[in-house]
């Protein structure tokens, strides 16, 4: 560290429950660096063993839509019903779709 | 009392004084992660201490279960380290005396957890996994404030000098040490020096810090001989369970 820095930067935390789902967003913490982010998020979000994975990632590498442009972004796909896959009928058998 | 007894008594006391020191930042931590965080090993602590106190209380075999033994011994009762007595500090201090523990913990769990006595196996065991997180997170600490600033440097450089001189007693052999190992149930504390040395030396050199000269000096918490500080934690801990005796969540 060759400089201070006087207010922790924030890193968003996002966590997998288990094997085989998709690592969610849970929240935010402070820390100085990545190390210790992944041991703040431990000490945060996996008390009752909620996880079995940890991904830390500053905030500010975050990319992220605009609110204000939210119309030209998401608008567009509102009218666009046959998108959705809902013009089949699926065999009874299916039972998980 | 027997020397089974008195070792165990030392792990727990040990543990559970460590835990109350800790649990002392609760609230006045640097940031409210590291709130979190030095509570997380307080409470690793503390559970492995309610074992080892709940065991010692079976050996000793008069009916004194892990709150007697925890809320109702006097000072030179307690068996504890003397390292683990000293006060917290700074937030240097504590890293720094956490680090010097934990270094020395992960060692004796290892070396334990093939212990002839099951339950003390089992303990350390499961003590072994904590210790190792707990060691990554002194350890971490202490590097980013020995190689941190100036300030934090010669802060942190001046814990280790002042918390070195209780390290001795960490390998200190004695009696009870000699007769637990005779039967196979205990460590030799001579015997976790050099892995000690190694896990010291390895962070300490990452951390920019000069390895402080032997001291001769040796305390002799684990025969019940204290620091002046001990007697305020136990009074602190202790209060609420001597005015309620048996007092209960």
């Amino acid at each position: 560290m060759s400089e201070a820095q006087k207010d922790w930067p924030l890193y968003e935390i996002f966590i997998r429950a288990k094997s085989g789902l998709d690592h969610k967003h849970v929240g935010s913490l402070h820390a100085t660096d990545a190390r210790m982010a992944l041991e703040h998020a431990r000490d945060l979000y996996t008390r009752r063993q909620e996880g079995v994975s940890i991904w830390a990632v500053r905030s500010t590498d975050i990319v992220a839509s605009d609110p204000s442009e939210s119309d030209a972004f998401f608008e567009p796909a509102r009218d666009k019903v046959y998108r959705h896959p809902t013009f089949y009928d699926i065999p009874d058998e299916v039972k998980t779709l | 009392m027997t020397p089974q007894v008195h070792y165990v008594l030392r792990l727990a006391d040990t543990n559970l004084v460590l835990a109350q020191r800790l649990g002392e930042w609760v609230g006045h931590a640097p940031a409210l992660e590291e709130d979190l965080g030095l509570a997380n090993v307080a409470l690793d602590l503390l559970g492995q201490a309610r074992l080892l106190l709940a065991h010692a209380g079976r050996l000793e075999g008069e009916g004194r279960g892990e709150d007697e033994l925890a809320y109702l011994r006097e000072e030179s009762e307690y068996f504890n380290l003397t390292l683990v007595e000293q006060p917290n500090g700074h937030f240097g201090d504590t890293v720094m005396r956490q680090f010097l523990f934990d270094a020395w913990q992960s060692g004796l769990y290892e070396a334990l957890s093939r212990s002839q006595d099951a339950t003390l196996a089992a303990i350390a065991a499961k003590g072994l996994k904590e210790a190792a997180y707990h060691l990554r997170y002194s350890g971490g600490w202490l590097v980013r404030l020995g190689d941190g600033t100036p300030e934090s440097h010669a802060r942190v450089e001046r814990s280790l000098r002042e918390l070195w001189p209780f390290t001795n007693e960490l390998f200190d052999d004695d009696e009870t040490d000699r007769a637990v190992v005779a039967a196979g149930i205990g460590v030799l504390p001579s015997a976790l020096l050099p892995a000690w040395d190694v896990r010291v030396d390895e962070t300490l050199a990452r951390a920019t810090l000069v390895r402080p000269a032997p001291v001769k000096f040796a305390w002799f918490g684990k025969q019940g001989r204290h620091s002046e500080h001990l007697g305020y934690l136990l009074a602190e801990m202790q209060s609420l369970h001597r005015a309620h005796p048996g007092a209960a969540w």
